[in-house]
């Protein structure tokens, strides 16, 4: 029996640490949460929606607000279902100039979660300064790449826009060299703390069977010690030919999902790696016209976003927008067992768990 | 384990602690921008522009306003348009370059800078006399022949539209050499 | 009235500047003086003088303490900022040094917002409870050799019963305020504050047994060796306990701005605001000089006057506060209750036994006329040094490993299986 009275509280949408504006209706008895249900949409846009109102190349544009903190991988997985709608072959270099933005792009969405766990563990931003500092460097490589930061629209069907400039290879190849040491770092400053593994180890776990019936996907997934990683199980591009692992958790808590992101960057340096050994001259995009009409059908391009499977389902009748754009966005969907993974315990731990999820609401309402 | 944990991280605290701050001073001191940067301030070389409103069709946001009216000698061949209204509503736009794509001409750059704040939405228009008058500093964006022509939007003169090139169709398709090592050893060659 | 004018020098300086010459010949002849020097008042009203001198001391006293807590939240941005890698403020002023007079200017024309459903009363009392808890604290601070305002004999037990109060003040502003993360906040503060109480507490009394006096200037004096080196069980049990009591980090619950925005003061605006930080920022520096007082010899040091080796003391613990604050992540509030009764409470107590017997045994029993007291030489100093450092790492393992405090079985890192290729 419990002697006090559970209250209900509205965490969010203007709360420090939603990540966005999220809102979980939170009933607490004391600081036990027991109860809670998410409510979301404060941030939808129609995305799905504006897509049908857009010529193919436009809504490029839209897919790098989703998941703003990882628009290179937006694009691709977009530009993928449409590639696949109309079968355009794409350019070896165009493919491994992609493969290069994306995992950059995946290095800098995992500092970001990494360096925004720490955050709301109360590292008072510390370790989220210094995350920062290694993401601004992949945002100046963006910017060479395409002169944006953020929303880059890097790429296009059939390839990216426009090949790398010269001074780029000179400055990634320093980034590839300092950036193992800045992960060391990282793990040196994190990874053995104390406090840091009492608030993680163990809590807020998500088991194997829940983890696939919520359809969750991403670190989430593989945190439960479920190796699932759309690179290996149905490699698009040219993922193929790099050898890389799948850094996989073993009681999928919070540590394992902290850690396993960092071990994540580790892989994509060394995806890195093979790709400024391997990519080869040529050209960066096929010949697709700038209004292109694919024939009439479906497809549906997925790729392994930071967050999990991002998948794109577009139906084509033919014309110069889609008829329909259905994204699978995987913040969504990691959300979808967080009922289970926070109830009874404490307030501290669910913000830790947002954190460690890794959500975006960009994505999450879309 | 009993604190040691802790003990690691406060040295890399304190290691950090000595290092040069990674931040600027904004006004004072700048981040050095790419000349690829997708600035505001849109460059426009109207004795270039046709008025075909390529660039208007292909915003995604609508917000590129053309009027023109038949004003040259070749109306009927769909050139020698005259241009009466060009305004960009920077405003909405989110610089993401597509009219820049579109453009067939050569004749739509984005810009370089980054500070157009204004007091009033209204002032965020730039109009065709802004744009004739604003200082040509286009970006390479997409441009590669002002790329080939090593130009630095950020610390050179403003180049007027004879020099600003034009750029062979399909110029999304330059067969450059170089996988990455090449073109390092090549970099290293020319300094 | 006479032991104020022997004891304190600021007091006396300003009760000769004003008193007559009847009322000021006992107490401000220099020795060795001929004449005696007026004061500003007629004869007959030392009392005023009295009572001048008390207010000039109060005042100089607060308004120090004030400009002191503003500069170190100046000091506090810029540490932290450099330990981030970044520059802080250094726009007002020279270096920013201002930055704290346009932060004061910036709180004081901001609305004053109280909000509907919150008890007017106790929600503007609050901060005025928060603030004077630091402020008379002040009282007994030895600041420098012979430069304070009381030397109470029973100095350590009043600063904390003074800080005590601030636990009611957190709760009264988090109960006032009508707001359920304040509520949270208030309620964290009370039970984290007092259960962070017991330890530091206790943590003291070996000092006090050492020093066989609770009067601050006494154990200042008592430290033939320093404190920190006798008893470091004591000054790591004081050191967690008192950042736990200011709501520093690991131990920031009370305001643990992640979780519950800004816990008790979350309704607050304007210079209430203020008032809270300066009154945080002021407990912080307060903490260090006792820490700097009760272990570290306080004022007293070579070569350099007393006053500034006190202000180096305290500069290099506040540092020591920030660079902690910079590094940790916070615990979360159970574990933070565990941390105090299962972890920090036993070592104190074993810091009591130990010294308790140490003294009992290497000291020599002086018995005068204030009764029995034990005398402890230098060398017994550093061989209750050498003992009590073992002991303290013995202690600190052992009961880690008992507790489960040592986070053992977490360093096992996640085991991450490797997947090759084509699976
Ligand atoms: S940059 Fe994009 S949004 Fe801006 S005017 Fe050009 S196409 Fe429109
Ligand atoms: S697309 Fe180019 S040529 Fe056509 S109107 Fe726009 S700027 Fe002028």
């Amino acid at each position: 029996m419990s002697l006090s009275e559970p209250i209900t509280v509205n965490v969010g949408p203007q709360h420090p640490s939603t990540h966005g504006v999220f809102r979980l209706r939170v009933t607490f008895d004391g600081e036990l949460i027991v109860d809670l249900e998410p409510v979301f949409g404060y941030l939808h846009r129609g995305s799905e929606k504006l897509a049908e109102e857009r010529t193919y190349t436009q809504v490029i544009t839209l897919t790098d607000r989703l998941d703003y903190v990882s628009s290179m991988i937006n694009n691709q997985a977009y530009v993928l279902a449409c590639e696949k709608l109309s079968e355009v072959q794409v350019p070896e270099r165009g493919s491994y100039l992609r493969t290069i933005a994306a995992e950059l792009q995946r290095i800098a969405s995992h500092l970001v979660a990494t360096g925004f766990l720490l955050n709301d563990l109360g590292a008072l931003a510390t370790p989220l300064m210094y995350c920062f500092r290694e993401r601004e460097k992949i945002l100046d490589l963006f910017e060479m790449l395409c002169g944006a930061r953020i929303t880059v629209s890097y790429m296009r069907v059939g390839g990216v826009f426009q090949d790398a400039p010269e001074d780029f290879w000179p400055a990634f190849k320093t980034f590839l060299e300092e950036m193992p040491y800045y992960i060391d770092e990282y793990e040196q400053f994190l990874v053995g703390n104390e406090i840091l593994l009492m608030r993680l180890k163990g809590g807020n776990t998500v088991s194997k069977e829940q983890a696939l019936n919520a359809s969750i996907t991403g670190p989430v997934l593989r945190s439960t010690g479920f190796s699932w990683d759309l690179r290996k199980v149905d490699p698009y591009e040219i993922y193929d030919r790099f050898d890389f692992d799948i850094p996989v958790g073993e009681q999928g808590d919070n540590f394992d999902r902290f850690y396993i992101r960092l071990q994540e960057m580790r892989e994509s340096l060394r995806i890195l790696n093979q790709c400024f050994k391997q990519i080869a001259p040529g050209p960066v995009r096929a010949n697709v016209p700038y209004l292109y009409r694919p024939p009439a059908g479906d497809a549906y391009g997925r790729v392994e976003s930071p967050k999990g499977e991002l998948g794109f389902y577009l139906v084509s009748d033919g014309g110069i927008a889609p008829y329909r754009c259905k994204i699978r966005s995987p913040s969504l969907l990691n959300l979808s067992a967080i009922k289970e993974m926070l109830v009874g315990w404490k307030l501290a731990d669910m913000i830790v768990t947002l954190g460690s999820i890794d959500i975006n609401m960009g994505e999450v309402d879309r | 384990m009993y604190g040691l944990g802790i003990l690691k991280g406060l040295t890399v605290t304190m290691r950090n602690f000595f290092r040069k701050p990674f931040t600027v001073q904004y006004p004072e001191e700048r981040v050095a921008q790419h000349p690829r940067f997708r600035g505001e301030e849109f460059t426009w070389y109207e004795e270039r522009c046709t008025g075909c409103a390529s660039c208007a069709k292909y915003c995604p946001l609508g917000i590129i306003k053309i009027v023109t009216h038949p004003g040259g000698e070749h109306v009927s061949e769909g050139q020698e348009y005259a241009i009466d209204v060009f305004d960009i509503d920077i405003g909405r736009c989110m610089f993401c370059g597509l009219c820049v794509e579109a453009c067939p001409y050569d004749a739509l750059f984005m810009g370089s800078g980054f500070e157009e704040g204004q007091y009033s939405r209204k002032d965020l228009v730039i109009t065709k006399d802004r744009l004739i008058k604003a200082d040509k500093k286009p970006s390479t964006w997409f441009r590669p022949q002002l790329e080939s022509q090593q130009y630095n939007s950020q610390s050179e003169s403003p180049v007027d539209w004879e020099n600003a090139g034009r750029e062979p169709w399909p110029y999304h398709m330059p067969v450059r050499p170089q996988s990455a090592e090449e073109s390092l050893e090549q970099g290293e060659e020319t300094k | 009235m006479n032991s104020l004018l022997e004891s304190n020098v600021i007091f006396r300086n300003v009760y000769c500047f004003w008193a007559a010459n009847p009322g000021n010949a006992e107490q401000c002849t220099p020795v060795g003086a001929v004449a005696v020097k007026d004061g500003l008042l007629p004869g007959g009203l030392e009392w005023l003088a009295y009572v001048m001198a008390g207010l000039s001391v109060i005042l100089l006293i607060v308004n120090v303490y004030l400009v002191f807590a503003a500069l170190y939240t100046y000091v506090d941005r810029r540490v932290l900022a450099k330990f981030q890698g970044r520059i802080g403020p250094n726009r007002v002023g020279p270096f920013g040094i201002l930055q704290p007079l346009a932060d004061g200017i910036k709180l004081m024309t901001k609305e004053d917002l109280v909000p509907a459903g919150a008890d007017r009363w106790i929600f503007n009392l609050a901060p005025v409870v928060m603030m004077s808890s630091g402020i008379l604290v002040l009282a007994v601070l030895p600041f420098g050799k012979d430069s304070f305002v009381v030397d109470l004999n029973i100095g350590i037990l009043y600063v904390f019963a003074i800080t005590g109060v601030n636990t009611l003040a957190m709760f009264m502003a988090g109960l006032a305020s009508a707001n359920r993360y304040a509520m949270f906040g208030g309620m964290r503060a009370v039970a984290q504050l007092i259960s962070y109480e017991i330890p530091v507490v206790l943590s003291v009394v070996g000092i006090v047994m050492m020093a066989g006096t609770m009067s601050l200037v006494g154990i200042v004096e008592a430290q033939k060796v320093p404190f920190i080196f006798v008893q470091p069980l004591a000054f790591f049990v004081f050191i967690a306990g008192s950042s736990a009591e200011m709501n520093r980090s690991p131990f920031d619950q009370v305001e643990a701005e992640g979780e519950i925005i800004a816990g008790y003061h979350t309704e607050y605006s304007g210079m209430k605001f203020g008032v809270f930080q300066a009154a945080e920022f002021g407990a912080v520096l307060i903490t260090s000089a006792l820490i700097a007082t009760l272990f570290l010899k306080g004022w007293e040091g070579p070569f350099l006057p007393s006053h500034v080796w006190f202000l180096l003391k305290l500069f290099f613990f506040a540092f020591i506060f920030i660079w902690i604050r910079a590094t940790l992540p916070r615990l979360r509030i159970d574990q933070i209750m565990a941390y105090a009764w299962k972890f920090l409470l036993p070592l104190s107590l074993i810091n009591i036994f130990v010294v308790a017997a140490e003294v009992l045994l290497l000291g020599d029993q002086i018995t005068d006329s204030s009764g029995v007291s034990m005398d402890l030489t230098t060398s017994d100093m550093w061989i209750m040094a050498g003992i009590n450092v073992v002991v303290a790492i013995v202690a600190v393992i052992g009961l880690a490993k008992i507790t489960g405090m040592d986070a053992r079985e977490s360093t096992k890192v996640a085991n991450v299986t490797r997947v090759i290729k084509g699976t």
